[in-house]
């Protein structure tokens, strides 16, 4: 079944096409990764996916579902999170109480009964507690539940995030270059989540530039240029397309030998 | 783990509500209880402000317009329509709130600067309807509010107001510590740190931003329609522009995001001119001189800074 959809989505920054006509189809519980040099549109593609930017053309469908022009929280209550590049933790909480922001599409009480501390606001806090220290222990981070997420590391605030976004019960997430910055031991963390959460039947989108974790464990790869489709296809078929090495890959030897 | 914090959620307002209980044992005399009744009074409104400002981290420079709002309902409403003061509290609040809910639509999608001068201009335009408008309000010169009757009691004494005031404060610390641990709590300290983040997860930030604005408006509007009954004037001043920025430096100064800081800084921008007359011509000057004092060495506010040196020495 697909999931999530573009058709020949597109969109301008003053007059240049960031985005043009890119069109994607994927696969329920797959892991679907975007790739392509520095500026050809992946991040963009991301920001249309999840409602941050409105398409200029295309449009986007979700389980099927016409989404086009949705606001993020109105995706996210659908199903659709995701991460960013820059992890956006909030600072100023705990960790643990990061990762209960992520419940809040299924808590149930409302202003009132928050107001007034009514039975439900004390069951459904309980509730949310223990589904976002579990979310928690799944990224390796439940023994930092009570710091403050402004002083953990960087690797850990990728996780959080992950986590946060886990807690939200996905279908779909969006990973938006889940490694960047990370060492080969926090990648490594991070390829065990990646899998982790696949195999509870999330939908995984991935921008990444670490091509061993790309190669690694992507279903299916989209290669992207100057906004444009170049090809799609698995990791051997992209790996073996003269212009994929050409044009994306250039001269770097070393994301060469990342790819035998 | 955490079941702690969960549970203790209301030990500062019981430790206010203690101390405000005991506290006139040591009045010598009434002049103390009216100091105490102002200070109450300033206090609900800056709680309603810091629900906006310290979870929510927006600003707001016109919050004094609902407090005139809230004070111009209990001189027009019985002057003029011949309503019980209690009942035009409870219209000023409704009044209040609803302004604040058509407001907020617009202009809570600005952000930072561009929030504080929308909400600077609505301040103003209160202040200025309440002036032109001179047959409902008197104009410049303000009104007089007739005193509250309870039960057919006129409540005089600034003793009684002590009490009346104290009490609306405890229960307005309260309803905000109780929406600190809810999940409306927690969508707003994430508004506070990451719109974006907050969005991608389901909330909705516009709306939330919305109800905090209207519950902060109706907060001031209350301790506007007090502090004209106890006072029995109001003039367009109660709305104006210095008010406001007296609200926020009350927020800022106890403590942004601390509801107990919120009493501490309006207890000191309420009291401390009172002590510093003794200093006559230099009064506003030293206030000017404490307030830096206070910012640059407690720079998170009083409550939140003090608390992390004690936790601090624990350790």
């Amino acid at each position: 079944m697909i999931i999530l959809q573009t058709d020949r989505l597109s969109i301008a920054f003053g007059g240049l096409w960031a985005v043009d006509e890119v069109s994607v189809a994927i696969e329920a519980g797959q892991v679907f990764s975007i790739i392509g040099p520095n500026g050809s549109g992946k991040t963009t593609l991301f920001n249309l996916m999840s409602g941050i930017y409105t398409p200029d053309d295309g449009s986007i469908r979700l389980a099927g579902e016409i989404v086009t022009g949705l606001a993020p929280d109105q995706l996210a209550r659908r199903g659709l999170s995701r991460t960013f590049q820059n992890p956006q933790v909030f600072s100023q909480m705990s960790t643990l109480e990061n990762v209960m922001v992520g419940r809040h599409r299924h808590e149930r009480t409302g202003f009132l009964a928050d107001l007034l501390h009514w039975p439900s606001v004390a069951r459904q806090n309980y509730v949310t507690r223990d589904a976002a220290l579990a979310a928690l222990a799944h990224v390796g981070l439940a023994d930092f539940y009570d710091r403050p997420a402004g002083s953990l590391a960087y690797g850990a605030l990728k996780r959080l995030e992950i986590a946060r976004a886990l807690a939200s019960e996905p279908t779909v997430l969006l990973l938006d270059e889940p490694a960047a910055g990370c060492n080969p031991v926090e990648t490594q963390e991070i390829d065990g989540v990646i899998r982790f959460l696949v195999k509870g039947g999330i939908t995984i989108v991935l921008v990444e530039h670490d091509m061993r974790l790309v190669m690694n464990i992507s279903d299916r790869i989209h290669v992207l240029a100057s906004g444009r489709t170049l090809t799609e296809g698995t990791a051997d078929e992209v790996r073996s397309n003269a212009a994929v090495v050409q044009t994306y890959l250039g001269d770097s030897q070393e994301t060469l030998r990342a790819l035998d | 783990m955490n079941v702690r914090t969960l549970d203790n959620r209301l030990l500062p307002a019981i430790v206010i509500a203690a101390i405000f209980v005991t506290l006139p044992i040591f009045f010598p005399s009434a002049y103390y209880f009216r100091i105490g009744a102002l200070v109450f009074m300033s206090a609900l409104a800056v709680v309603g402000l810091n629900l906006l400002m310290g979870f929510a981290g927006q600003v707001s420079l016109g919050h004094a317009g609902f407090l005139g709002i809230g004070a111009y309902s209990v001189a027009i409403g019985p002057v003029h329509f011949g309503l019980p003061s209690w009942l035009s509290l409870f219209g000023g609040a409704i009044l209040s709130g609803t302004i604040a809910f058509l407001v907020g639509r617009p202009i809570l999608r600005l952000k930072g600067h561009y929030l504080a001068v929308a909400t600077l201009g609505f301040g103003i335009l209160v202040a200025i309807v309440l002036t032109n408008e001179a047959n409902w309000t008197g104009g410049p010169d303000g009104m007089s509010v007739p005193k509250l009757v309870l039960f057919s009691w006129q409540v005089r004494k600034s003793e009684v107001w002590y009490w009346i005031a104290g009490t609306t404060l405890i229960g307005g610390m309260v309803l905000a510590l109780n929406l600190k641990e809810s999940p409306t709590g927690r969508a707003l300290q994430a508004i506070h740190d990451s719109e974006i983040a907050a969005s991608v997860l389901g909330i909705d930030v516009t709306q939330k931003k919305l109800t905090i604005f209207v519950t902060s408006a109706v907060y001031a509007s209350v301790a506007g329609s007090y502090l004209a009954l106890f006072n029995g004037h109001v003039t367009p001043d109660s709305a104006g522009f210095l008010r406001s920025i007296e609200l926020v430096t009350m927020v800022v100064l106890g403590g942004m995001g601390s509801i107990v800081g919120s009493l501490v800084g309006a207890a000191m921008l309420v009291v401390l001119p009172q002590v510093l007359t003794i200093f006559h011509e230099y009064e506003q000057a030293l206030l000017g001189l404490i307030l830096m004092v206070f910012m640059i060495f407690l720079r998170r506010g009083i409550v939140p800074s003090v608390a992390a040196t004690f936790v601090g020495l624990r350790k």
